[in-house]
């Protein structure tokens, strides 16, 4: 009785996470046929458009930026760091749902990645790409960035490894080519799939030549699904050292709200909770406008709401430690910092921050409300929101009111701030629309794999 | 057929419908002898591996390599830095302050493992290899789609055409094809 009862509610999980009666050749036809078509979209073409523009504006900001230097920027003495590394710290967030569920999930056998595991590293790639142009744009000479990294250079100089922004050079690079390479590999035998399905021969070339010749022999699955494996494996490692470094370029500092041992942790699960925000954010139209609801269920959409409260569930605990923390250690310092958010200069935006990360979230409890796409839109939407404020008040509020009152001095961004700010918007959505219309959305042969799953129960 | 004919010959190629019956034909082959041959199939077929025989893969072995040689490579690139070649005395640190080493050390290992897996899988797997005897089976172009493929190559030492292809059509499969080298 009891595993006739545990077989069913397996069954059930197994469909609702693959809806309608598909085969394998269906899968391939339905992931294939939105790249194999030379059909544009009118919302594809509209967004597409909106993207280009905003990147425009990207460009230019940069190009101003490249003329005349950081002078253009709101950042002045105390408040060195304001836009640039906010950003920084809210894009590579992002970015980290991606890797939790390609690597983390993979190795949990969650088979609801599945279906969001490849646009969530697409995600991860871009937002990487709009983050790891930040630090290097507020170098004061962003033509000389080559020199963080350790190169036997004539003039003899190294760079400083007893410096948390040095290892944020590594850490990012790392992050950034890991997750390519994950991507890729994970892409090889879709390209091949293509290459077959398509009766372009130019097309055939390409993609036979991107998918390096893949034949799905069974001794490459063999050693290509090791491969895969271990990949993930370093992948969960490296996904929680990143935002732990980053975590450390503010905790190993004096600067009063930074300097504390909570942050890695609170900075990793702060990056998931905002990544799958953004993971919300892209699946609910992408599926509508795909009519992919079949492979990116309603059960995905309550799994990832799941994961967003839980992820903010530890964020507020973040919340309160900090808050803790900073009366409990008796440091004047610490104590003013805190009341400066709470009641001071900074509670508007703290209050602010408090009602997107902590209470926006709390409706995910009722399963009505993970059910429903409006409601979690705007949950994610204040979470995106939320996430980016965090990081505004741990940098400005500390920075701008630091040991002696004579230097404080107040933050505001400029128009080149934001132009670069909403730039990345534009980056990101060019490569993220470039990429829904020309490479495979959802991986074809473990959507197959799951399909085949299914049919046998196991 | 004479002798000339079968040279030119990579293999005979019987086609399936499901994984299960690509599983049962590598079994079935495997223990009448078989040794050159390979299961073609959409998605990662499991058992088949086994099926097969294939020995342990080593790409594990590998990873793990790459991964010492990131450590140590990692830890000893900053050391000599830092401490050799370019000193520098930070508020009277010692110059090897191993434990603000460690992260880049960190990173230098995930990042040359991850190296090793997926560059040592495509080296060990002989991939990029764009032109392969198999691809000239009309019918191998449906294998990403839906169909599993066994192929028995012609440099096995058991393999004779008409004995060959006896075992194979005695598995139930969609057809069996000669693939030209």
């Amino acid at each position: 009785m009891a595993t006739k009862h545990i077989k069913k509610s397996q069954k059930e999980t197994d469909e609702s996470i693959l809806g309608g009666d598909h085969t394998y050749g269906s899968v391939n036809e339905k992931i294939s046929s939105i790249v194999l078509t030379k059909e544009f979209k009118p919302v594809w073409l509209f967004g597409f458009a909106v993207a280009l523009t905003l990147f425009l504006v990207l460009q230019i900001s940069v190009g101003r930026l490249f003329t005349h230097y950081i002078g253009i920027w709101g950042i002045n003495v105390p408040v060195g760091w304001g836009f640039d590394i906010i950003n920084f710290v809210w894009w590579i967030g992002i970015g980290h749902a991606g890797t939790l569920i390609s690597a983390i999930l993979l190795l949990f056998k969650q088979q609801w990645r599945t279906s969001i595991n490849r646009f969530a590293e697409a995600m991860t790639l871009f937002a990487v790409a709009c983050a790891a142009l930040f630090p290097i744009l507020h170098l004061g000479r962003p033509e000389k960035f080559y020199w963080l990294f350790p190169y036997p250079s004539t003039f003899g100089v190294w760079p400083q490894f007893r410096s948390p922004l040095e290892w944020d050079v590594f850490a990012v690079s790392t992050y950034a080519t890991v997750s390519a390479l994950f991507w890729y590999v994970g892409l090889v035998p879709d390209l091949a799939a293509l290459r077959d399905r398509t009766k372009h021969q130019g097309l055939k070339v390409l993609y036979g030549v991107l998918c390096l010749g893949w034949r799905g022999s069974a001794r490459h699955w063999f050693r290509y699904e090791t491969a895969y494996l271990l990949l993930a494996g370093l992948g969960t490692p490296l996904v929680l050292s990143v935002h732990s470094i980053i975590g450390l370029d503010f905790a190993t500092s004096i600067v009063p709200g930074w300097h504390a041992t909570i942050f890695p942790p609170y900075f990793v699960a702060g990056a998931i909770f905002a990544g799958f925000a953004m993971v919300i954010t892209l699946a609910v139209p992408l599926r509508k406008i795909y009519h992919l609801e079949d492979f990116i269920t309603m059960k995905h959409l309550d799994n990832m709401a799941k994961v967003m409260l839980a992820t903010g569930m530890l964020v507020g605990y973040g919340y309160a430690m900090e808050a803790f923390m900073a009366f409990y250690s008796g440091n004047n310092y610490e104590i003013a910092m805190m009341k400066n958010r709470l009641i001071g200069h900074f509670a508007p935006f703290y209050w602010a921050l408090i009602v997107c990360n902590l209470l926006a979230p709390q409706i995910l409890w009722s399963k009505k409300a993970r059910g429903n796409l409006v409601i979690l839109y705007i949950v994610a939407m204040f979470v995106n929101v939320g996430m980016w404020l965090e990081r505004y008040i741990i940098i400005v509020t500390s920075l701008a009111r630091d040991f002696i009152p004579s230097s404080w001095h107040d933050y505001a961004p400029t128009i080149w701030d934001w132009g670069i700010f909403l730039g990345t918007f534009g980056l990101f959505f060019t490569l993220f629309f470039l990429f829904i219309r020309f490479v495979p959305m959802i991986s074809v042969f473990e959507m197959q794999e799951l399909v085949h799953k299914k049919k046998h129960g196991h | 057929m004479t002798h000339d004919e079968e040279e030119k010959l990579y293999g005979l190629m019987a086609e399936f419908d499901t994984p299960e019956a690509l599983v049962q034909a590598a079994e079935r082959c495997r223990k009448e002898g078989y040794k050159k041959m390979d299961g073609f199939s959409p998605f990662p077929v499991h058992g088949l591996p086994e099926a097969l025989g294939l020995p342990r893969n080593k790409v594990p072995l590998v990873t793990l390599c790459m991964a010492i040689l990131g450590a140590l490579g990692g830890f000893f690139l900053q050391y000599w830095v830092n401490v050799i070649d370019y000193p520098l005395n930070v508020g009277g640190r010692p110059y090897n302050s191993w434990p603000a080493f460690i992260p880049v050390t960190y990173e230098c290992t995930i990042l040359f493992a991850s190296f090793g897996a997926v560059f040592g899988m495509f080296t060990m797997n002989g991939l990029p290899k764009p032109y392969h005897p198999v691809f000239n089976v009309e019918r191998f172009a449906l294998m990403t789609n839906d169909r599993f493929f066994i192929c028995i190559e012609a440099g096995d030492s058991l393999f004779e055409l008409t004995r060959t292809r006896r075992l194979l059509e005695s598995l139930k499969p969609h057809g069996v094809y000669e693939v030209p080298s």
